[in-house]
């Protein structure tokens, strides 16, 4: 259940191009968290909080990592914050990603840029129950490649730049060949890029996360909706996702 | 004696302080966080006669001091929200306040007359004032004549108090409180959002799929100030306040202004506690401008002409 916590900053680093990871302390939220799920980070000087996924979490330490990248004020601000500050945040947010407990299964993770960060946490989730994965990573240049050693670690994994700056050169849907069998995939990233997967993986058993502006973060308000695909409705992406089956939502 | 209670029609208050409409739900999610009991009352999301989905996102914008928004009124509808909502509300030592929306006077009517189903609705809200929607909402809030012939169906239609919402998007507000009073309004509910729009650089268009949302959050507060301090001045019937409420000094500035109760809606947002809080700070904030209780402070700014 989510809860409005402050969380100190235990450490703060530029791991690529505009993009820092902060690891938080924070003994609930770590205890609780499951891969997929989202803090509400308040911001000073701005009226709505930012939602950022969950990176990884070390339950020993009671830590939490958050990787985001600078884009607009908020971000900004987060990133003038220095280690033995605190924030405030709600969280975990929303529902992660339901882990298959298959053994023997394969699974495919692809995230793109900033929508890596969630993807690792659960790679490493799925990894401690003996699970093979496959990671493709697909970023803008090479400037902006992160984890791609922990990445490594989990099992097989590509990188891709859309200018070939690094690694394999095109789209993350370029590489799914390469990748070869899996039984179901997870991805996060924009939502071109999520499009693309969902019409070119059509048929396999896939999540996905997304994104959308949030008012409340916590279902009450109904600013961030995704149209589902039968009845016509919508469902909330705070807290009936972020994370949808592949076929329920319709991007 | 409870120096923070008010009664107002159909509300008998523990304190004046109430979740606005829409930034709220029914409750549920807030639940999670606190016991609702706390609360003077919950003012519920709009109620349309059938279920509405509202507009395509994005649909908020964040901007300084406050927020955009067009929900669109997505609903589950009226009929759906007495079965599945107010009952989980009603759990709650706590007035119930229907927000009502429509299109048409005759979907007023319908939703109106819905809620004389349950007895745990306490008061209507008639929304005649949301910016949001296509038909229906704007011109029946801007009109006094359209805004007094919804005002008399629903009072008809209903056994319950109304409180009509006003808009702030008209150049005489006061024109448009005397003429819903006259039509029976047994008390106003004010402010709404103020219609604004943001542009996106990066697309070079409007931000907001609706292309236009209403402004609320502290912003809009010194409008909303403004606004029922005017109205206090020409109308005998009691004013709910609202607009960029965050804190218990704000509460009281619209006491000051004319308001008997007070509600907070985008603050709900940042900080969840936000309601609680207040009620909490608020008998010393009130003893602390020399205050007995919230009755005392009502309309004590207005300044004689
Ligand atoms: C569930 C979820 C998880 C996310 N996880 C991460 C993450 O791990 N790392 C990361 O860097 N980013 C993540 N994002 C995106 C991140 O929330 C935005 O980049 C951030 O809010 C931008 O804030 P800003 O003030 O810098 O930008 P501005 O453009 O100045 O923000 C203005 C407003 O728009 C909202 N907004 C802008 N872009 C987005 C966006 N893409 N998604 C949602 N709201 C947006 C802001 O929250 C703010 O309310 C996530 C978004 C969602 C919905
Ligand atoms: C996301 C959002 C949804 C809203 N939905 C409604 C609604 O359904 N009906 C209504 O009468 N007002 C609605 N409002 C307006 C609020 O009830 C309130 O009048 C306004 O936001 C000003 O108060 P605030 O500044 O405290 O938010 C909504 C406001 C927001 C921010
Ligand atoms: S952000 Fe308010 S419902 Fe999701």
């Amino acid at each position: 259940m989510m809860k409005k916590e402050k969380v100190l900053i235990n450490s703060f680093r530029q791991i690529a191009l505009d993009t820092i990871e902060m690891v938080v302390e924070n003994a609930y939220i770590s205890q609780t968290a499951k891969p997929g799920q989202f803090l509400h980070v308040s911001v000073e000087g701005h009226m709505l909080r930012r939602p950022i996924s969950i990176a990884d979490i070390n339950k020993e330490k009671n830590t939490i990592t958050i990787l985001f990248k600078v884009v607009g004020s908020g971000t900004a601000k987060l990133a003038t914050l220095t280690p033995g500050m605190s924030l405030d945040v709600l969280g975990p947010n929303g529902n992660g990603f339901q882990i298959d407990d298959q053994q023997k299964s394969t699974i495919l993770l692809i995230g793109g840029g900033i929508g890596v960060p969630p993807l690792y946490y659960l790679g490493k989730t799925l990894a401690e129950k003996n699970i093979e994965i496959i990671s493709i990573l697909g970023f803008q240049t090479k400037d902006y490649v992160f984890y791609e050693e922990k990445f490594s670690n989990l099992g097989r994994n590509y990188v891709v730049t859309d200018d070939g700056s690094y690694g394999e050169k095109g789209f993350v849907t370029d590489v799914v060949k390469m990748a070869g069998d899996f039984d179901s995939y997870y991805s996060c990233g924009p939502l071109p890029m999520l499009k693309a997967i969902t019409t070119k993986l059509k048929g396999k058993p896939g999540m996905i996360s997304l994104e959308e502006r949030m008012g409340c973060g916590v279902g009450a308000c109904m600013a961030c909706v995704i149209p589902t695909k039968k009845s016509g409705g919508y469902k909330k992406i705070c807290s009936d996702g972020p994370v949808f089956h592949a076929e329920e939502v319709s991007l | 004696m409870n120096n923070l209670a008010v009664n107002l029609p159909g509300l008998e208050l523990k304190n004046p302080i109430m979740p606005a409409s829409g930034c709220f739900a029914f409750g549920r999610e807030y639940s999670k966080f606190y016991d609702l009991s706390k609360l003077g009352a919950v003012m519920m999301k709009a109620a349309t006669g059938t279920e509405r989905f509202g507009n395509p996102t994005p649909r908020v914008a964040e901007t300084a001091s406050g927020m955009l928004n067009a929900i669109g009124l997505q609903n589950p509808g009226v009929e759906k929200i007495i079965e599945n909502e107010v009952p989980f509300l009603a759990n709650y030592d706590t007035s119930i306040i229907a927000n009502i929306a429509g299109s048409t006077l005759e979907e007023y009517e319908k939703v109106a007359n819905a809620f004389n189903q349950t007895d745990d609705v306490h008061a209507l809200e008639l929304n005649i004032s949301c910016p949001n929607v296509k038909e229906g909402g704007i011109q029946f809030g801007t009109d006094p004549g359209m805004a007094a012939k919804v005002t008399e169906a629903v009072k008809k239609a209903s056994r319950l108090p109304v409180y009509v919402k006003l808009s702030p998007n008209v150049t005489n507000v006061v024109e448009m409180a005397k003429a819903v009073e006259a039509a029976g309004a047994d008390g106003l509910s004010m402010i709404n959002t103020l219609t604004g729009m943001q542009i996106h650089l990066p697309s070079k268009k409007p931000l907001i799929a609706n292309q236009t949302g209403g402004l609320s959050g502290p912003a809009i507060k010194p409008v909303a100030i403004r606004m029922i301090y005017e109205v206090k001045q020409h109308v005998s019937i009691p004013i709910i306040g609202m607009g960029g409420v965050s804190t218990a000094e704000d509460v009281l500035e619209f006491l000051l202004a004319g308001a008997s109760a007070v509600a907070v809606g985008t603050a709900n947002f940042n900080n969840p506690y936000v309601c609680p809080e207040i009620i909490e700070a608020l008998p010393e904030t009130l003893q602390k401008y020399g205050f007995d209780s919230v009755q005392d402070a009502i309309g004590k700014g207005i300044v004689q002409a």
